[in-house]
C-alpha cells in the first residue's frame, strides 16, 4: 500500500469538503443540536420546571418494564436524577449514533459522488495508485472525520451532560460504560454503515445531491432504535450495544466487499 | 524498441465498437497524433494505454510495460492531461500541485521546489494561492498541463490541449508541446481534433475512423499519397483568361477563373503537364503553374469521404 498517496487523496478530499458551506454546515449544526443543545436542555429542563407536573407514575411504569439490570442502576437516583440520566444515558444513546452515521454519508457522497459531479476524478484515475489503494483512500477520508467528530461530540456531549445537571446530579454521572462500548465499537460501525452505503449508491448517482438523497434512506434504521428506545421495545444496555455493533461490523464487511467490488477504474471511468 | 506499440486492440462497451483492430507504433521523442471525430476512438486508446481500461482483444506495450498487468507502475512515468482539465476548484493551484506531487511521488525533498518551478513556467505564480473556481480557462489549462508535467513523465498523453483556448495560450501550449520532444526529447501522444495544430506539431498522425485506424504516417507522406486532385493555380495573359478556361473545361477537371488571369483547377498530379501542353496548344500564354500542396486537412476529408461512401 501507497500510504503516502492514500494521504495524498485523504487531504484532497478533506480540504475540498472544508471549502464546501452546503456540506460544512450540518456537518457542525447536527452534531452541535444533538450533542449539545439537547443533553444541556434535558438536564437544565427539571430546574426551570414544576416537577410535580410530572407524571413520575408514568416514569415508574416505564421504568418497571426495563430489564432487572437497568432498573437497579436507576434506583440509585432520586425522581429528578432518575429523569436526567434515564434520558442522558439511555434515551438519546441511539440519537448519538445518528452523528457518526450522518458525517460519514455526507462526506462519502462528497467524495464519490461529488468528485464525479465536479469532474474531477478522471485526473485521480490517471495517477499512480492502485484500485484498492484509491478505494481505501476514500473509505479513511469519510471514516476518519466522522470519528473526529463522534468522539468530540461524546466529549462534549459528556462535558455539557455533566455540567448542566451537577445542580441535579450532585456529582459526575456520565460517561456510563455502556457509552464506552457504543463510542469505540458502535460507532466506528455506523460510520462504516453510512460510508458503505454512500460507496454503493455514488456508483449510479452523478451528483451529491442525488447520492446523498437516496444514500439518506440509511438514517432510517437508526431512527427506529431511537423510537424503539423511546416507546419502551428494547432497551439499550452494554449487551445489547456489543451485539448491535458486532451486527453492524458485519453489515459493512458485506457492503464494503460489494463496494469494492464496484469501484474499479474501468466501470468508474464508463460511468464519467 | 517503440516507446508505444499497440496491437490489434480491440475495445466494446456493451454494443459498441470503440477500438476495432487498430495497431501501431510511437517511436521515443516522436510528436505522435491521433486524430478523429468525436467517437472515433481517441480517449479511449490514451486510456488503455495508460492501463485504466483494458482492451477487450489485442496487446499494448508502454515503456516495456503491459498496461494491463503494469498499470501502477506505467502511470509513475506518463503524464496525462485530460479533456477536461478535472482540477479541484475549490482548492488553490499550489494545493492542486502538491496533492499530486505527492500521488505521482514525487521526491519530498524535491516537492516544494518542483511545484515553485511549474506555477513559475506556467506563469501561475501570482495566482498560486487562488483557488482554481476563479481561474479563466486558459489558466486552468496551464495548470492541468504543470500537473501533468510535475513528475517529468516520459510520455505526455495530452487530449485536446488546446480546445477552447485563446490564439496566444494555444502558441504557447504548442510551443510547449515542441520544446518538450525536440530539447527534453519526450515522447508526445497528441489527441486533436486540430488539424492545422496537427500538421504543425505532429512528426506522424493516426486518423481514427469509427474505432478503426483508416491512416498512419507523416503528414506530408499521407498527403502524397491519399489526396491526388490537387488545387492547381495557373496564371495566364489576363486577356487569355476566357480561352485559357475552355482549354481548361474539355480535360476532366472542375476549372474556374478569377479575375487578373488567374484560374484553378483541380487535377492529378500526373496530369499537369498535359494540361499545361492543352493550354500551349489553345494559345494561351502561360506565367506560373502553382499545384498547392494538399493539407493534412485535405487528407482527413478526403478520408472522411471515403469511409463514409461519399
Amino acid at each position: 500500500m501507497n500510504t503516502r498517496a492514500i494521504r495524498a487523496v485523504i487531504r484532497k478530499d478533506l480540504k475540498v469538503v472544508t471549502q464546501s458551506k452546503g456540506v460544512m454546515i450540518p456537518l457542525i449544526i447536527v452534531p452541535v443540536m444533538l450533542l449539545v443543545a439537547m443533553p444541556a436542555l434535558t438536564a437544565l429542563l427539571p430546574m426551570f420546571t414544576d416537577t410535580s407536573s410530572f407524571r413520575l407514575t408514568e416514569l415508574d411504569a416505564f421504568i418497571e418494564q426495563m430489564p432487572a439490570g437497568l432498573q437497579a442502576e436507576l434506583a440509585g437516583y432520586d425522581e429528578l436524577q432518575r429523569i436526567v440520566a434515564l434520558v442522558v444515558i439511555y434515551e438519546f444513546a441511539p440519537m448519538y449514533l445518528m452523528v457518526p452515521l450522518m458525517v460519514a454519508s455526507v462526506i462519502a457522497a462528497d467524495s464519490f459522488a461529488g468528485e464525479k459531479e465536479r469532474k474531477t476524478l478522471e485526473a485521480l484515475i490517471y495517477t499512480p495508485t492502485t484500485d484498492q489503494e484509491l478505494f481505501v483512500a476514500k473509505l479513511l477520508s469519510a471514516w476518519l472525520p466522522a470519528m473526529a467528530v463522534a468522539l468530540i461530540g461524546f466529549v462534549l456531549y459528556g462535558v455539557t451532560a455533566n455540567v448542566a445537571a451537577w445542580p441535579i446530579m450532585g456529582r459526575l454521572f456520565f460517561p456510563h460504560v455502556m457509552w464506552l462500548v457504543l463510542v469505540t465499537w458502535v460507532a466506528p460501525a455506523v460510520a462504516g454503515l453510512g460510508l458503505s452505503t454512500m460507496v454503493l449508491v455514488s456508483a449510479r448517482a452523478q451528483t451529491f445531491q442525488e447520492a446523498y438523497q437516496i444514500g439518506g434512506a440509511i438514517v432510517l434504521p437508526m431512527l427506529l432504535l431511537v423510537v424503539g428506545q423511546a416507546t419502551g421495545v428494547m432497551y439499550f444496555s452494554t449487551g445489547l450495544v456489543f451485539v448491535l455493533g458486532l451486527a453492524l461490523w458485519a453489515v459493512d464487511v458485506a457492503l464494503i466487499r460489494l463496494g469494492r467490488r464496484a469501484f474499479q477504474r474501468e466501470t468508474v471511468l464508463i460511468q464519467l | 524498441m517503440p516507446t508505444i506499440s499497440i496491437s490489434n486492440v480491440r475495445k466494446a462497451f456493451g454494443d459498441v465498437q470503440a477500438l476495432d483492430g487498430i495497431s501501431f507504433e510511437v517511436n521515443s521523442g516522436e510528436v505522435f497524433g491521433l486524430l478523429g471525430h468525436n467517437g472515433a476512438g481517441k480517449t479511449t486508446t490514451v486510456r488503455l494505454l495508460n492501463g485504466v481500461l483494458f482492451p477487450s482483444h489485442g496487446q499494448a506495450r508502454v515503456l516495456g510495460l503491459d498496461p494491463t498487468t503494469d498499470g501502477p507502475a506505467l502511470r509513475r512515468r506518463t503524464g496525462v492531461l485530460t479533456e477536461t482539465p478535472s482540477l479541484d476548484e475549490r482548492l488553490t493551484a499550489r494545493d492542486n500541485l502538491l496533492i499530486y506531487a505527492d500521488l505521482y511521488d514525487v521526491p519530498p525533498s524535491k516537492l516544494g521546489r518542483r511545484v515553485d518551478e511549474m506555477l513559475e513556467q506556467f506563469e501561475l505564480t501570482d495566482r498560486a494561492d487562488d483557488k482554481v473556481g476563479a481561474y479563466s480557462k486558459g489558466m486552468k489549462q496551464r495548470l492541468a498541463l504543470a500537473r501533468a508535467l510535475l513528475h517529468r513523465p516520459e510520455i505526455l498523453f495530452l487530449d485536446e490541449p488546446t480546445a477552447g483556448l485563446d490564439p496566444v495560450v494555444a502558441r504557447q501550449v504548442h510551443d510547449l508541446i515542441t520544446r518538450l520532444s525536440r530539447r527534453e526529447g519526450r515522447t508526445v501522444l497528441l489527441c486533436t481534433h486540430n488539424l492545422v495544430e496537427a500538421q504543425q506539431l505532429c512528426d506522424r498522425v493516426a486518423v481514427l475512423e469509427h474505432g478503426r485506424l483508416v491512416a498512419l504516417g507523416a503528414p506530408d507522406e499521407l498527403a502524397r499519397g491519399l489526396v491526388h486532385r490537387l488545387p492547381v493555380e495557373f496564371e495566364v495573359a489576363p486577356d487569355e483568361t476566357a480561352a485559357a478556361l475552355a482549354a481548361l473545361q474539355t480535360l476532366d477537371t472542375n476549372a474556374l477563373a478569377r479575375r487578373d488571369g488567374r484560374l484553378t483547377a483541380q487535377l492529378d498530379r500526373d496530369a499537369i503537364p498535359v494540361t499545361v501542353e492543352v493550354l500551349l496548344q489553345a494559345g494561351v500564354h502561360i506565367y506560373r503553374v502553382n499545384p498547392q500542396q494538399p493539407t493534412l486537412e485535405d487528407v482527413y476529408f478526403t478520408l472522411h469521404r471515403k469511409e463514409n461512401g461519399v
